[in-house]
């Protein structure tokens, strides 16, 4: 390995790992924050993170090493994990019952349809964003980018099972929040 | 409601949709699904809201004043560590071979199985990563069989678990920049399984993977750019018999353990088909 952490080289290395990473990093941040300005701010601090904590960076996967970061930096910046939001959703029968509100809308020419189409998607990324955060983060790694259970387990610091309840919880609580906004 | 078979399945069902299944996992959860109509349904909403949630939900880039301020950051951090440091213009040329290697694979080293242990799963990762990394210049055709072999690792086989070709060529709808041709050849003996995005030769490449009988084939297919490679056109690797060929700005790889005859034969009916 010839990564001199010190040197010009270094920095390269650096820039060359993580840069190509930011859009990933942003778009975490700002679904785990919910705040423009702020999720700059994560992004930002994560990265100053990232350069200090380079010289443990033992190659692999690049991306989800540093997600994890910005998630770490993101909750540091929430405060205290929101904990709390997650009880309800324990309740939620989880059998696999039909959810209506998971169906795709036909897509339609007619313009009510289309703005209850444009409505619909509002509605799911509101139904996102007020999901608990640990259940968002899960989503938004697998669904926004692509990322496998092991990384997400390795971004979020729980085990696979854990990540697997939490992306069916969210998905549940997607379809369930839906499925209230589509009868109102 | 532990005793619930569907109950115990729902969390495997989404794994399926996820692309996370073992072959066997998936065919055991297929064969459930077939005659469960309930799991069928909420499969299918699942692959659903998935869509929805890949489509309807904005991805928020980082904007280029964001960009330009990470860069001043690191620079700032960088020089305050280092004041004398300057930047020479060729420093592309500093990049080390090894992130050279690893930068036009890209490997998802940390796609393994989710029951392999974290142990097992990095050392099997840099095995892998070693035997892809290491035949570079004139050796796609070990890239492409490691590949396959990687592929056959559990939990690495698919990303899109579906014998359905109008299900497999949607998946690959934003992942890649360009469309690959889809069939499914079960009528000739050669069902389609599934698809999974893989990173060879330097770019992403789509993998379609078709059975016969016991053994599997994995065909590669990215567009030639223009440009004929001048390796090999059949050949094996390892025990694993591959064929190249290309058609309509596409080069296809197909790679398996199935004898030449057969895999020729595979590529006749795809071509034909």
């Amino acid at each position: 390995m010839s990564f001199g952490r010190n040197d010009g080289a270094g920095t390269m290395d650096f820039e060359q790992t993580v840069l190509p990473h930011l859009d990933a990093a942003h778009n975490l941040a700002r679904w785990l924050v919910a705040d423009a300005t702020l999720a700059e701010d994560v992004v930002q601090d994560a990265i100053l993170r990232a350069l200090s904590y380079f010289g443990t960076y033992k190659g692999g996967d690049a991306r989800a090493w540093l997600l994890r970061i910005v998630r770490n930096t993101a909750y540091t910046t929430l405060g205290a994990r929101k904990r709390g939001g997650m009880t309800s959703l324990d309740s939620v029968d989880p059998d696999g019952e039909a959810h209506p509100a998971l169906q795709v809308p036909d897509p339609a020419d007619d313009p009510e349809a289309a703005l209850g189409h444009r409505q619909d998607m509002a509605r799911l990324s509101q139904a996102l964003a007020a999901l608990p955060v640990e259940l968002r983060v899960c989503l938004v790694l697998h669904e926004l980018e692509a990322l496998s259970y092991k990384d997400i387990a390795h971004v979020t610091g729980v085990p696979i099972g854990t990540v697997m309840s939490r992306l069916w919880r969210a998905r549940r609580a997607l379809a369930c929040g839906n499925a209230e906004g589509a009868v109102a | 409601m532990s005793g619930d078979p569907c109950f115990e399945l729902r969390l495997l069902i989404q794994a399926d949709v996820d692309g996370e299944l073992t072959p066997a996992e998936a065919a055991r959860v297929g064969a459930h699904v077939e005659t469960c109509p309930a799991c069928a349904q909420m499969q299918a909403q699942l692959l659903a809201l998935s869509g929805r949630v890949r489509q309807e939900v904005p991805y928020h880039p980082a904007s280029d004043a964001l960009r330009a301020a990470v860069r001043a950051r690191i620079a700032a951090a960088t020089t305050a560590a280092q004041p004398a440091q300057a930047m020479p213009a060729s420093r592309q040329a500093r990049q080390s071979g090894w992130q050279r290697a690893t930068g036009q694979f890209r490997l998802p080293a940390w796609r393994l199985g989710a029951l392999v242990p974290f142990g097992t799963g990095f050392a099997l990762a840099a095995c892998i990563a070693l035997v892809l990394v290491l035949p570079r210049g004139n050796g796609l055709p070990d890239s492409v069989v490691a590949d396959h072999i990687r592929a056959l690792q559990p939990g690495h086989l698919m990303d899109v678990v579906s014998t359905d070709q109008h299900t497999v060529k949607p998946w690959f709808d934003g992942r890649l920049d360009y469309a690959p041709p889809v069939k499914d050849l079960k009528a000739q003996g050669f069902p389609l399984t599934g698809g999974r995005l893989d990173y060879l030769d330097g770019r992403p490449v789509a993998a379609l993977i078709y059975q016969r009988r016991q053994h599997l084939i994995d065909l590669y297919v990215w567009p030639d750019g223009g440009h004929l490679d001048h390796g090999p056109t059949e050949g094996s690797r390892s025990g694993y018999n591959f064929v190249r060929w290309s058609h309509d700005g596409m080069t296809f790889w197909a790679v398996s353990d199935l004898d030449a005859k057969e895999l020729a034969d595979f590529v006749r009916l795809w071509e034909a088909g």
